[in-house]
């Protein structure tokens, strides 16, 4: 083996640091475990983090384990669903269903269909599996928008921490295509006719629409590839994405500590609670078993999406009444209150479903997103805050989230207004005439109210947290008042 | 880590073993104990041939016997004290060691392999455009032509005296059965009653007429028909249709017409397509009228 010279030598030669002392020696190990903690950590040195992870304090209040009842969800999901990928079939090929559910059986229908059928009714302890799976689903999505609502009311998305609020956004957003793509898979009636209308509103998108919508489905809808598409989001690239923001989540918390409420010796500088090890720790395990108890009581007991009633997808047939799955009905609801509006000027048509299925929640999801900088702009406050607010402390800030929950309020009800027409007899017309009134006028109001009361509580200083003060009235022993500093 | 910035809040000792802390201990003893027992019970019923509400609730049970003896674990066996951290500045303090080297002749390098490094991307990223066909013509064409039977959802050709007055049936085009763009409604309703221009009306023989049923608003069919007033309604969003104005939308929020399908009747009762639709049937999209 021979080598040319380099043509580079070294100019200078940068001395090594000192050499590093010898360690003490260790102390003998006491137990088989700590024998085992100690070859683990001669050989990787985890022992100062997991030493620093396991004294970490994090403070204690119940709105600071909802972000923790979302994480369990996903740990559900994701076993759940790994028992359910080993038997679906993803693909649109037809298939004979020959089991036990009979009005189907000997009948042609797609693969997937088949596969869940077959998980459904042939698999042991297969419909248990699907329905905690579906459950947890929804209550997932639910624990993250109640714990995005505990964040945004009580101002814990301020500096330093517009980061995770982003991330956190990201992830409500994978968390809502999880959703839509999974229940997308049985490929029966009605999850296809949610899938044509999520085709239609690609269509909308200007100009490159058409090209979007023949991309995603392989073609024209139905198009040949979708159920195989959707899985491949469904268990490959939203998880991966959910799981690398759920990393990034708990990373920022971990290095920025945990917010804490206003409470005695609680300051800027500090946090005030119970150790990571044994309590937070116990805690946290307990309360992901308790979620897992819960929505395998529900998944047990309560029937959700038989596919079965449903029946297969025929492009041809859609049922009526059809309801999406409830964090997709503010979408639902755009859609139905939509104005009978398609302008063409200058031969640029402007699609119906453009507006209330992409613009309007454009609109919402970027304001969400947004906040933290619009709200930081809008102040001039872009000072660290990890004392939280109550509500009454930004009245602001309250108001526009109550009028965004109602306006999401409002579409979901919208999204519904062909069963609930049927059910309080009136005319589906009519109503959707009043909700489409009633969308604007009820966030506006909500607005106002929610502001007003506010106020009057920040004025009325009851309670013992008072705004921007370090001080506290409390009642005396003999009847009177005083003042505490809590500085 | 221990020292001044971690400081005991209140002092209460979880050692004192109270009677509270003695039942707590047994109390999720229980609970441990009871969970593996609904574990195990759910191993016989799987053997048995399962039963999913049983499952569920033995699942349940395991589960939440191992959570509540976990929580009560928490509450009263753990230390009770709070503990003060001292929270550090986030922001990293300046660095007084060596300043990181430089790579030297970083301006050329840094254009040069911005252009690689887009050349890559543009390489890794076109066969995203394999995952589906360009849309060419697709939107603006069915599979129906001039001459095409029109046959019924079971494949049969569709013969005018099996459709009564305001009664309405799915059709597709012989040969396409099931094609979802070409699915048309045939609906018959009393001769002369339709109001069309006269050159629709040609394609619309002794009160048959033919709509797209896919909705010009999102795409669903309209599958409803409230025959006393000639509607047609979508049931996704309620869109309503005038089937004797033209498919004109009275409702909801689709915007234009159902297109109409040009038909005529053979000497044996059966119908054919004069032509394709006349325009894009479905939702809109941008260059729709180019």
């Amino acid at each position: 083996m021979t080598r040319r010279s380099s043509t580079r030598t070294p100019a200078t030669v940068v001395p090594e640091p000192a050499a590093v002392p010898e360690p003490a020696a260790l102390p003998e190990p006491a137990t088989e475990l700590e024998r085992l903690a100690g070859w683990v950590d001669s050989r990787t040195g985890l022992g100062s983090f997991a030493r620093t992870a396991l004294r970490k304090v994090f403070p204690d209040h119940w709105s600071f384990l909802l972000g923790e009842v979302a994480l369990s969800c996903f740990v559900i999901l994701v076993a759940t669903g790994t028992f359910l990928a080993f038997f679906f079939v993803p693909s649109q090929a037809p298939a004979t269903y020959e089991g036990a559910y009979q009005p189907i059986a000997g009948s042609s229908v797609s693969s997937a269909y088949e596969s869940v059928l077959r998980l459904s009714f042939d698999v042991r302890a297969g419909l248990l599996m699907r329905q905690v799976h579906h459950w947890t689903a929804l209550i997932f999505i639910g624990a993250i928008v109640i714990h995005l609502c505990r964040v945004f009311f009580t101002g814990a998305f301020r500096r330093p921490r517009e980061i995770n609020w982003l991330i956190g956004f990201g992830l409500l957003t994978f968390a809502i295509g999880e959703g839509f793509t999974g229940y997308s898979l049985p490929d029966d009636l009605l999850s296809g006719t949610g899938l044509r209308i999520a085709y239609s509103v690609l269509l909308s998108v200007p100009f490159v629409g058409p090209s979007l919508a023949f991309l995603a489905f392989g073609g024209p809808f139905p198009g040949p590839a979708v159920i195989s598409r959707l899985f491949v989001f469904h268990i490959m690239l939203l998880p991966a994405l959910l799981i690398g923001g759920i990393s990034a989540h708990l990373f920022l918390i971990w290095t920025q500590k945990h917010a804490q409420y206003r409470r005695p010796r609680a300051t800027e500088r500090n946090v005030i609670g119970q150790r990571f090890w044994p309590t937070q720790a116990l805690r946290s395990t307990g309360l992901f078993l308790l979620t897992a108890s819960v929505t395998t009581l529900i998944g047990g007991l309560i029937q959700i999406n038989p596919v079965w009633l449903y029946g297969p997808f025929v492009p041809s047939v859609a049922s009526s009444p059809a309801q999406p799955d409830w964090y997709v009905g503010f979408l639902e609801g755009a859609l139905r209150l939509g104005p009978s509006f398609e302008p063409t000027i200058l031969g640029v048509t402007i699609p119906s479903v453009f507006v209330p299925g992409i613009v309007i929640p454009g609109i919402l999801f970027g304001a969400i997103a947004l906040w933290p900088f619009l709200e930081a702009w809008r102040t001039g406050d872009h000072a660290e805050h990890h004392i939280l607010d109550m509500p009454w402390d930004a009245p602001r800030r309250s108001a526009t989230g109550v009028a965004m929950l109602a306006v999401l309020a409002m579409l979901t009800v919208a999204g519904g207004n062909d069963v609930l027409a049927t059910t309080f007899n009136v005319r589906v017309e009519d109503l959707t005439d009043a909700l489409r009134l009633l969308t604007v006028a009820v966030p506006i109001l909500a607005w106002l109210v929610t502001y007003l009361l506010l106020v009057e509580r920040a004025k009325s200083g009851d309670g013992p947290r008072r705004v921007g003060h370090g001080r506290e009235v409390r009642r005396t022993t003999d009847g009177g008042f005083e003042e505490v500093d809590l500085g | 880590m221990s020292g001044p910035d971690l400081d005991p809040v209140s002092p209460s000792s979880p050692a004192e073993r109270t009677a509270a802390v003695d039942r707590a201990e047994l109390i999720a003893s229980g609970a441990f104990l009871v969970a593996g027992a609904a574990g195990g019970a759910l191993l016989v019923l799987y053997a048995l041939g399962g039963q999913t509400q049983l499952e569920g609730l033995l699942l349940t049970i395991c589960l939440a016997g191992l959570g509540g003896g976990i929580a009560i674990v928490a509450r009263y066996l753990t230390p009770a004290e709070e503990v003060i951290e001292a929270r550090e500045p986030l922001a990293t303090p300046p660095d007084a060691g060596p300043a990181p080297a430089e790579i030297s002749r970083r301006a050329l390098l840094i254009r040069s392999l911005g252009a690689g490094l887009a050349g890559l991307a543009a390489a890794v990223a076109i066969p995203v455009l394999s995952l589906g066909p360009a849309p060419g013509d697709t939107l603006r064409h069915t599979s129906w032509r001039r001459g095409t039977r029109m046959v019924g959802e079971d494949g049969q050709p569709i013969r005018a005296d099996s459709l009564d007055i305001d009664s309405v049936t799915t059709v597709f085009p012989e040969g396409a059965l099931g094609d979802a763009s070409a699915t048309t409604l045939l609906i018959r309703v009393s001769d002369g009653s339709l109001r069309l221009p006269a050159d629709r009306l040609a394609g619309a023989p002794g009160g048959y007429v033919a709509y797209s049923k896919v909705c010009t608003h999102a795409g669903c069919p309209v599958g409803l028909y409230r025959a006393a007033e000639r509607r047609l309604i979508c049931p996704c969003h309620q869109s309503t249709f005038n089937v004797l104005d033209g498919a004109r939308p009275t409702f909801g929020p689709a915007a234009r017409p159902l297109p109409q399908l040009p038909i005529a009747r053979s000497p044996d009762g059966t119908f054919f397509a004069l032509d394709d639709f006349s325009e894009p049937v479905g939702p809109g999209f941008w260059d729709e009228h180019r």
